[in-house]
């Protein structure tokens, strides 16, 4: 087929479209507010909880064990509801919903559409996760609690972890063309397979869980925690005639960093491949 | 190019070349192949085998460029629920490099040639299929693109919808453009476009202009309709019309118009209404018929999914 030909937009710019216009899309989307009021929910609830029962847990500790009991209690779920809402049908919806076909037959390569998805899951999850740090801060503060430099990197931590989150769910979406199936994988991974797998590694195989995003998610909490979480355990259990060693195992933060940056590449890699050769059909 | 599915074989060597300013009507059987084609130019899916060249750049390896001058518009694709056409059709403005001072225009231009101007600013998800359809429209209109692959244009659109677009695709072809066109509507073909490739069983079984395959499949004979501004006389057609140099039969199909069965090509086709003109027929309109397009296309294809 031949004729005329003029420019179009950089890969940048366009990056940048679709981008805007997804988290455009998200932020009016019923699941943003949906996921508002969940996290409102769950912060009010903690503190019309704290306000009345004046728990010690909470209040009669340091700044750390009052964040760690508060915010590295409640922000791994929350993390987790953010990325089932945001990625767990972001690229499958695509196909099922037919969205596809009005972005996809443009001038634009699929890795920019993907990439701009992301970012734009990520600007919007990112916002809840600011609204949970700023109930997180203004609890605090009211209790007359600083903030310490653990709790900063806390929330790092937490915000990597909503990224490689997003990654892995993602690299789901871009499996499935049905929507209900990416966001049960998704669901089922996260709050079971993993969570599975980590206690079988430990407990049954007594070898450490390095494999998995869900252990090293646990920096989020234990760099809350003084001193840091010792990186092995083993709590041994005697009985008549028997001897039980319970291991546990801790991720480092170097470790914890690590198995994250490793899960964003490999998914983030696997999601774009994926998605370059999934046709529209 | 080919495309298969396991055994299915959706596209069988499709080898098609369409070059200059002109509307090519795609017409095909339901699964005989034509919206895959039109998914491999748009890179929604990968050949087989072969290849799919826009402007000589391969739809898949190089699609940023294969595609930077096409307007597209495949199966019935849906906008995003929360936005509006205005947004909708910026974010493809945007894509497709429309200037930024340029950019609210061809919106509205693209919008006012659907006939959309007062939903500009209406969220999507409360839009009718149709309404979906003209905005899907309104996006393959944007930049100016000098080729439109179009698969059933009209599908989803009322009578008003559907003539609206056979009116926007006339225009174009005014304006130089290439315009490729999946349709079921044979009247559709016949009435917009200059040439047709008919596909079945993913297989190429003609492409050449409208009147060479009527000639070509009805035994030489083609037919025209002839709008008449006033009734005429039916012997007048049996004594004067239809001995006209070409004519093989001319009939009275109501008050106002004949069908005329001729031998011959376009030329014989321009001399007939010159000479029906110098016996002051009051002709309105002239055209090939429908019907003629229908009977090659269920000569041809014969056997359906």
């Amino acid at each position: 087929m031949t004729s005329d030909s003029r420019g179009t937009a950089s890969t940048f710019a366009q990056l940048g479209t679709v981008t805007k216009y997804s988290f455009l899309n998200y932020l009016r989307a019923r699941r943003f507010l949906v996921m508002v009021l969940i996290v409102s929910i769950i912060n009010l609830a903690l503190t019309a909880a704290v306000a009345y029962t004046r728990s010690a847990a909470f209040l009669d500790s340091t700044p750390l064990g009052f964040y760690g009991a508060w915010w590295g209690s409640f922000i791994d779920i929350s993390i987790l509801l953010t990325v089932v809402f945001f990625g767990g049908d972001a690229i499958s919806g695509e196909f099922q919903n037919k969205t596809g076909y009005f972005l996809a037959p443009n001038p634009v390569r699929r890795s920019t559409l993907y990439v701009g998805k992301y970012l734009a899951a990520f600007i919007a999850s990112t916002l809840i996760l600011v609204l949970f740090l700023a109930f997180t801060l203004a609890n605090g503060l009211y209790y007359g609690m600083g903030v310490p430099t653990q709790f900063a990197e806390s929330f790092l931590f937490a915000w990597l972890y909503l990224l490689t989150a997003l990654g892995v769910t993602f690299m789901f979406s871009s499996l499935f063309k049905t929507t209900s199936i990416s966001i049960l994988i998704t669901v089922l991974l996260f709050l079971f397979v993993f969570t599975v797998i980590d206690e079988l590694s430990t407990i049954l195989l007594k070898i450490e869980p390095w494999f998995s995003i869900t252990y090293a998610e646990g920096i989020i909490a234990n760099i809350l925690t003084v001193p840091f979480p010792l990186h092995y355990v083993a709590a041994i259990t005697s009985g008549p005639g028997a001897r039980f060693s319970f291991p546990t195992y801790n991720a480092t933060v170097p470790e914890g960093l690590e198995i994250m940056a490793v899960y964003l590449i490999v998914c983030s890699l696997l999601g774009l491949l994926i998605f370059e050769r999934k046709e529209f059909n | 190019m080919s495309k298969t599915y396991g055994s299915f074989n959706a596209l069988v060597d499709l080898n098609l070349k369409i070059e200059g300013s002109k509307c090519v009507g795609f017409l095909g059987p339901n699964g005989a192949g034509k919206t895959t084609a039109l998914k491999i130019f748009t890179d929604l899916i990968r050949a087989s085998e072969g290849q799919a060249l826009i402007n000589g750049e391969d739809a898949h390896t190089r699609k940023k460029a294969a595609l930077e001058s096409v307007g597209t518009l495949i199966e019935t694709p849906e906008i995003y629920p929360s936005l509006t056409p205005r947004e909708a059709l910026t974010m493809i403005a945007e894509i497709r490099g429309v200037p930024r001072a340029e950019r609210k225009k061809a919106v509205e231009d693209a919008v006012a040639q659907v006939k959309m101007e007062e939903w500009l600013d209406k969220r999507v998800g409360k839009f009718s299929k149709g309404m979906k359809q003209r905005i899907d429209v309104a996006s393959s209109l944007l930049n100016d693109p000098s080729i439109l692959l179009l698969d059933e244009p009209s599908t989803g659109l009322d009578p008003r919808g559907m003539s609206e677009v056979r009116t926007i695709v006339k225009s174009l072809k005014g304006k130089n453009r290439l315009i490729f066109m999946s349709s079921h509507i044979l009247s559709e073909v016949a009435d917009v476009c200059d040439e047709v490739a008919m596909i079945d069983h993913g297989k190429l079984l003609v492409y050449d202009t409208l009147a060479n395959v009527t000639a070509k499949f009805s035994g030489d004979v083609n037919v025209v309709e002839v709008g008449l501004l006033n009734p005429v006389d039916p012997t007048f057609i049996t004594a004067s019309i239809s001995k006209i140099p070409g004519i093989v039969t001319a009939e009275k199909m109501d008050e106002r118009n004949i069908r005329i069965k001729y031998s011959g090509g376009l030329d014989t086709q321009a001399s007939i209404l010159s000479d029906m003109l110098k016996l002051n027929v009051p002709v309105l309109s002239y055209r090939p018929a429908a019907s003629a397009l229908e009977d090659v296309y269920l000569n041809l294809i014969k056997e359906t999914l």
